[in-house]
């Protein structure tokens, strides 16, 4: 007998369950968009290259270009709707708009979530491709612009507004670090 | 895409009996490969079978100090653990040379193992391809394949494995694991993919109806003294156009132990072993360094377009080897700094 081609799932988006029937080929994305009303995400190259529809699943981020929408049911999904606090924008929303992290925004929802999950990854000590000594006896890397850089690689800005991008992602990690600092 | 199944398992023996009822499933680990290929019609798996909630998603360490790595580990964890960057940081940087931050929080260990290669004529289902369609022709001998394989290949297939961290793990002699439902079984990662030949189309020596369970890597001192080096088309996010795996143990002046893998030159992460013999027991000059590198690329068979990559591999055996010996390994393997 062959196995049946869609499911009846739930997905948990931005703190909210969602019901709905999915042929099992639905992305992530499309569902998000086309489905579930929610068109803040970006399709844009949809073969995981460009990373305007990034999401966090389970606080991590991932393309959801290439997550289906079946697969993902059971996990946490943060959209670029669910990352502000009620009216407070998030300290990377922020920082976007304080630098202009950006011309046309169609990248902006996916740098945006890509940039909340470099700052957590750098947090909890994760090396990267330009760290010179991954070991861990060596510490954490700064978040230097060329780390930044890399890290945000997976995110693609046709219109070129990455000097801001940095500068952005650099002020929210130092903002962060500061509340971090005066908590402690 | 055509329409499939999609069944998630949380067990091994769950998994084996769905893979071993149906030959049309396939296991989705991140997806990031499988899931595209789908859509381009490359794959057309009839049923999936969702792995990626096995518990096989730890990284433990063995007697010895070897590593073993659970399947269902991502790229991400491997690359931040411990224990990977403090015994081999070879592998955690080919792992961050790797696709993106997005890509390696989905990917998994089995199926960074199973990706398929990126040569353009076996992602275009409109183009003939001897490994999509055995018999079809390889477009890319006489088309496009600056980026295509100098060793290893054959008249039927010229394309390259695109895996970083498998270069890795063919340097430090890593052991894949897999259940079958008539058992388990190993597979030492030389033996792990097979010849070009005249057979592209049959990628690995696992049986039919495996599932990998995981990647055991033996205790290797020189490792710690290990890095991985990626040349690309631009700074980062893209394959690799030659890379390489390099460990380095040298005392009085002489080569202890050395280890030496190439990536995006063969249809398989390439472990130097000819370079090897030739270093070992030698000294570590850049006299020997190339000399090694000459010994390994003498089988090499460039076509009109890639002989680039060549030069660039010697290049990058000298380089590598020059900067491990130069390097202070009592600083890099005493693991005191800062």
């Amino acid at each position: 007998m062959a196995p049946s081609t869609s499911s009846a799932i739930t997905l948990n988006i931005n703190g909210e369950k969602h019901a709905l029937p999915v042929d099992h080929r639905t992305t992530l994305l499309d569902a998000l968009r086309e489905h579930l009303d929610l068109t803040g995400t970006k399709k844009g190259c949809d073969h995981g290259q460009c990373g305007a529809c990034t999401v966090l699943l389970d606080g991590r981020r991932a393309v959801s270009c290439l997550q289906l929408a079946v697969a993902a049911e059971g996990r946490e999904i943060t959209t670029i709707e669910g990352v502000a606090d009620g009216e407070q924008l998030h300290p990377v929303q922020q920082a976007f708009l304080d630098l202009d992290g950006y011309q046309c925004g169609y990248c902006t929802p996916g740098q945006i979530c890509s940039a909340i999950a470099v700052i957590e990854e750098h947090a909890a000590g994760w090396p990267s491709a330009v760290t010179d000594d991954v070991r861990p006896e060596a510490g954490p890397p700064p978040l230097t612009a060329e780390e930044i850089r890399e890290r945000m690689s997976g995110n693609l800005c046709r219109c070129g507004a990455y000097v801001s991008i940095v500068q952005a992602v650099a002020q929210a990690a130092e903002a962060e670090q500061k509340t971090k600092e005066a908590a402690a | 895409m055509r329409e499939f199944g999609y069944r998630r398992v949380h067990d091994v023996p769950g998994a084996l009996a769905l893979l071993g009822a149906d030959p049309d499933a396939r296991c989705l680990g991140g997806g990031t490969n499988l899931v595209d290929l789908m859509k381009a019609g490359v794959e057309r798996p009839g049923l999936l079978i969702d792995v990626r909630e096995l518990p096989l998603d730890r990284i433990a360490a063995t007697d010895g100090g070897g590593l073993r790595i659970g399947a269902t580990v991502t790229n991400s964890d491997l690359a931040a653990h411990p224990e990977v960057r403090r015994r081999y940081p070879a592998l955690a940087q080919a792992v961050l040379a790797g696709a993106s931050g997005q890509l390696r929080n989905m990917a998994t260990v089995g199926g960074n193992l199973l990706q398929r290669t990126r040569c353009g004529y076996f992602t275009d289902p409109a183009k003939p391809c001897n490994k999509r369609i055995p018999g079809s022709g390889c477009p890319a001998l006489e088309g496009e394949h600056h980026n295509h394989a100098i060793l290893g290949a054959s008249e039927h297939c010229v394309a390259v494995h695109p895996s970083d961290m498998g270069v890795a793990l063919a340097a430090f002699d890593a052991v894949v694991s897999y259940e079958t439902v008539d058992g388990p079984g190993e597979l030492p990662l030389a033996e792990f993919y097979l010849p070009v030949g005249e057979t592209p189309h049959l990628e690995t020596a696992l049986p039919p109806g495996a599932l990998i369970t995981g990647v055991t890597l033996p205790p290797a001192p020189v490792a710690a003294h290990s890095r991985y080096r990626k040349v690309r088309e631009r700074a980062s996010y893209a394959f690799a156009i030659g890379s390489i795996a390099a460990a380095l143990d040298v005392r009085d002046g002489v080569i202890r132990d050395v280890r030496l893998a190439f990536g995006a030159v063969a249809s398989r992460p390439w472990r130097a072993r000819e370079a090897e013999r030739v270093l070992t027991g030698g000294p570590a000059s850049a006299e020997a360094f190339a000399a090694a590198a000459d010994a390994e690329l003498a089988a090499a068979e460039a076509l009109p377009h890639n002989g680039y990559k060549v030069t660039l591999m010697r290049n990058l055996v000298i380089a590598m080897l020059s900067e491990l010996a130069e390097t202070d390994p009592a600083e890099l393997n005493g693991g005191t700094a800062r």
